[in-house]
């Protein structure tokens, strides 16, 4: 089994009085795609943006590469080839493909935008993905389908020397056959030796695509396992109850206690 | 800047190439689908000038035609500037005013001061560059709604100007070379050179950048539309300038007048600049990625807040020029300078060339054919001698009018997925 790309250990987030995440790990292994669980408010969207640089974390270590590393904004993020691809597409709608794939990071010849390499690089690495529902480049955004554009917005993130893309739930909005597509993109960036942190709130998919499952429960990390060794119906414990049978949290009064001590106290 | 991943790269299909056929297909859907562009500004002048011409036989003389160039120029100039706020989504209502400021310092400083000019206009247009700062400021870093700040400076600088110029005294402005802008006209030969030039530069830039598309196998327009585009240039630039040069003094033995004013070649210089900045530069892009989606382009790296800040520099550095055509033009600065319809019909200018209200969609020129709406119709309704009264309300009406068919193309846009 490779080492981990991203290892992260001991992570606590909180807002004011409240604890977000408490004492999480978390590892991504290069070339899997490993999926993130958990229900709403259990700090999955925590703790990506802690990853991305848009929090900072109160307490934790994190790994890159086997390095001890700190983030703390987001161009520190992109720099370790950290890629994030969010709910809400962040895509402009008044602008063609090229002009969003390479938003604010332009390629120029001294003043000028160089157009044609854009142009070129960004069919190149639509096309190194296989992608084939988006037939001009020089569309602009408004024109194309959800699918499309969350193909767009996961081409954006693989176009720089990424090595690590997580994707907020990017089937969300999508139909079945959408779906389906984007599954498929998301896999063959693990193919290509990219590590790959799929958010998903849907079982099929992320038994359909991921290699191992990570599930949050309340702001702490209670399993991380390999995906042929459980079932759909022991991830949906895991997420609603945070154990399943050996898995998870211990038996209550030991667990809660220690994340009380860690907790709220301080 | 990082390097591309190697893994995730193939190699593109080749691009279809683009015919003549597919292109106009390409056009009439967009138009369908509400991106309807210059097209209004297109009409408007058509329709317009057919009106005016049978109405007023002398709308068509070319004395008329250089009147129309010279009266349009302080609206299109300071419509070009709005075209960057109005891109980001923004407002500035204090553009008209903010004009009359500089002017004001122009004319008090070369009248009052006896300053040259070489050293006034760059004053005045500092002056206009830091208003914007300040609007710019107020906008992007306190959080004051573009609206709200400019609307207070609209009522500020008009105070500002009625201050500067002693609660309402006409400064006059003597200064040959001020002048000279909006009242002078170039030698016959340097307006054939001028055309020369431009239809040059436009042909050679259009051709180029053609070839090196098709080459690289990028997508191009076909040769067709390309060609056409330069020939349309050619004839229009080419009978402008023929027309300009023709005599049109009424008595030519007394004063002789032909030529192009040199305020032509100043609105064509600003188009260009504004053009390359808009469509060729990565602050450009930025633009309009902001005024398209503000939480994208923040997520993209773009520093939002200066490049908000800039645009309203921008856009009073460039109202600041426009206040300086008019008080050539006038050959004086008072307190209505910039004043009353100036900055409705700039607004106005922007909106019916085909920029939004809604940001994210605009471009130089249509300051420009929207500025040569405006001036027909201003030009117009002073030949037909209008009442103030009819006037007012037809500018009105020519303003909801523009901003109208910008709203309804936007929905249908929406509607139609189109953008």
């Amino acid at each position: 089994m490779s080492a981990p790309l991203l290892d992260l250990r001991g992570i606590d987030k909180s807002f004011g009085p409240v604890q977000v995440l408490r004492d999480v790990a978390f590892a991504v292994h290069p070339g899997e795609v490993t999926a993130l669980v958990g229900d709403n408010g259990a700090g999955k969207s925590t703790l990506v943006k802690c990853v991305s640089g848009i929090y900072t974390a109160d307490a934790g270590e994190f790994f890159f590469d086997g390095q001890q590393v700190t983030i703390h904004n987001p161009r520190d993020a992109a720099a370790l080839g950290i890629e994030i691809v969010y709910q809400d597409l962040a895509l402009c709608d008044n602008l063609d493909v090229v002009q969003n794939m390479f938003l604010g990071r332009e390629r120029r010849r001294g003043l000028i935008l160089d157009e044609s390499t854009m142009e070129r690089l960004a069919a190149e690495t639509l096309a190194g993905l296989a992608v084939r529902t988006v037939s001009s480049v020089r569309q602009h955004v408004s024109r194309l389908s959800g699918g499309q554009r969350q193909t767009v917005a996961i081409a954006k993130a693989v176009l720089w020397n990424s090595r690590l893309v997580i994707l907020d739930e990017p089937t969300a909005a999508l139909g079945v056959a959408q779906t389906a597509q984007v599954l498929e993109l998301v896999r063959r960036m693990a193919d290509n030796g990219l590590a790959v942190v799929l958010i998903s709130h849907n079982m099929n998919d992320v038994f359909a695509v991921s290699d191992r499952i990570a599930a949050l429960y309340l702001g702490r990390m209670v399993a991380q396992v390999k995906t042929t060794d459980v079932t759909h119906a022991q991830v949906v414990e895991l997420i609603t109850s945070g154990r399943s049978g050996e898995l998870g949290l211990r038996a209550e009064g030991s667990a809660f206690d220690e994340y009380d001590l860690n907790g709220a106290e301080e | 800047m990082t390097a591309l991943t190697t893994a995730v790269r193939g190699e593109p299909a080749p691009v279809p190439r683009a015919t003549l056929g597919s292109h106009v297909r390409d056009y009439l859907g967009r138009v369908r689908g509400g991106d309807i562009g210059a097209l209004p500004a297109v009409l408007g002048l058509v329709v317009l000038c057919t009106v005016f011409s049978v109405m007023r036989p002398v709308f068509l003389s070319t004395g008329n035609f250089a009147n129309l160039l010279t009266q349009g120029a302080p609206v299109t100039v300071i419509a070009m500037g709005l075209i960057f706020v109005l891109l980001i989504g923004e407002i500035d209502l204090s553009a008209g005013f903010a004009s009359g400021v500089c002017a004001s310092v122009l004319a008090i400083l070369l009248t009052t001061y006896q300053v040259p000019w070489f050293v006034s206009v760059p004053v005045a247009v500092g002056v206009g560059t830091v208003i914007g700062l300040v609007l710019g400021f107020l906008v992007a870093k306190v959080g004051i709604p573009s609206f709200v700040v400019t609307l207070a400076a609209f009522l500020g600088f008009q105070g500002a100007v009625l201050l500067l110029l002693k609660e309402g005294t006409i400064v006059r402005v003597s200064d040959n070379v001020i002048i000279a802008i909006a009242n002078k006209n170039m030698p016959p030969l340097f307006g054939w050179l001028l055309a020369l030039v431009t239809i040059g530069g436009f042909a050679l830039v259009q051709l180029v950048r053609w070839a090196l598309r098709t080459n690289r196998g990028l997508i191009a327009d076909p040769l067709a539309v390309v060609l056409g585009r330069v020939g349309l240039v050619t004839v229009l630039v080419g009978a402008s300038v023929y027309l300009l040069n023709l005599e049109r003094s009424r008595n030519p033995q007394f004063a002789s007048l032909k030529g192009v004013p040199y305020v032509v070649p100043i609105i064509l210089v600003l188009l260009l600049a504004c053009t390359f900045v808009l469509g060729r530069t990565a602050y450009g892009r930025y633009l309009y990625a902001i005024g398209g989606n503000v939480e994208a382009a923040r997520r993209a790296g773009i520093p939002v807040d200066r490049i908000r800040i800039s645009a309203f520099m921008i856009c009073s550095s460039l109202a600041a020029i426009g206040g300086i055509i008019a008080a050539s033009k006038a050959a004086s600065v008072d307190p209505n300078t910039g004043g009353s319809n100036v900055l409705l019909y700039a607004v106005a200018a922007g909106v019916i060339g085909g920029t939004s209200l809604f940001g994210g969609k605009g471009r130089a020129l249509d300051a420009v054919l929207g500025g040569a709406v405006i001036a027909v119709i201003i030009n117009g309704t002073n030949l037909l001698q209008l009442s103030s009264s009819l006037k007012f309300i037809s500018t009105g009406a020519v303003l909801l009018l523009a901003a109208g068919v910008d709203a309804l193309s936007r929905r249908r846009a929406a509607a139609t997925g189109h953008g």
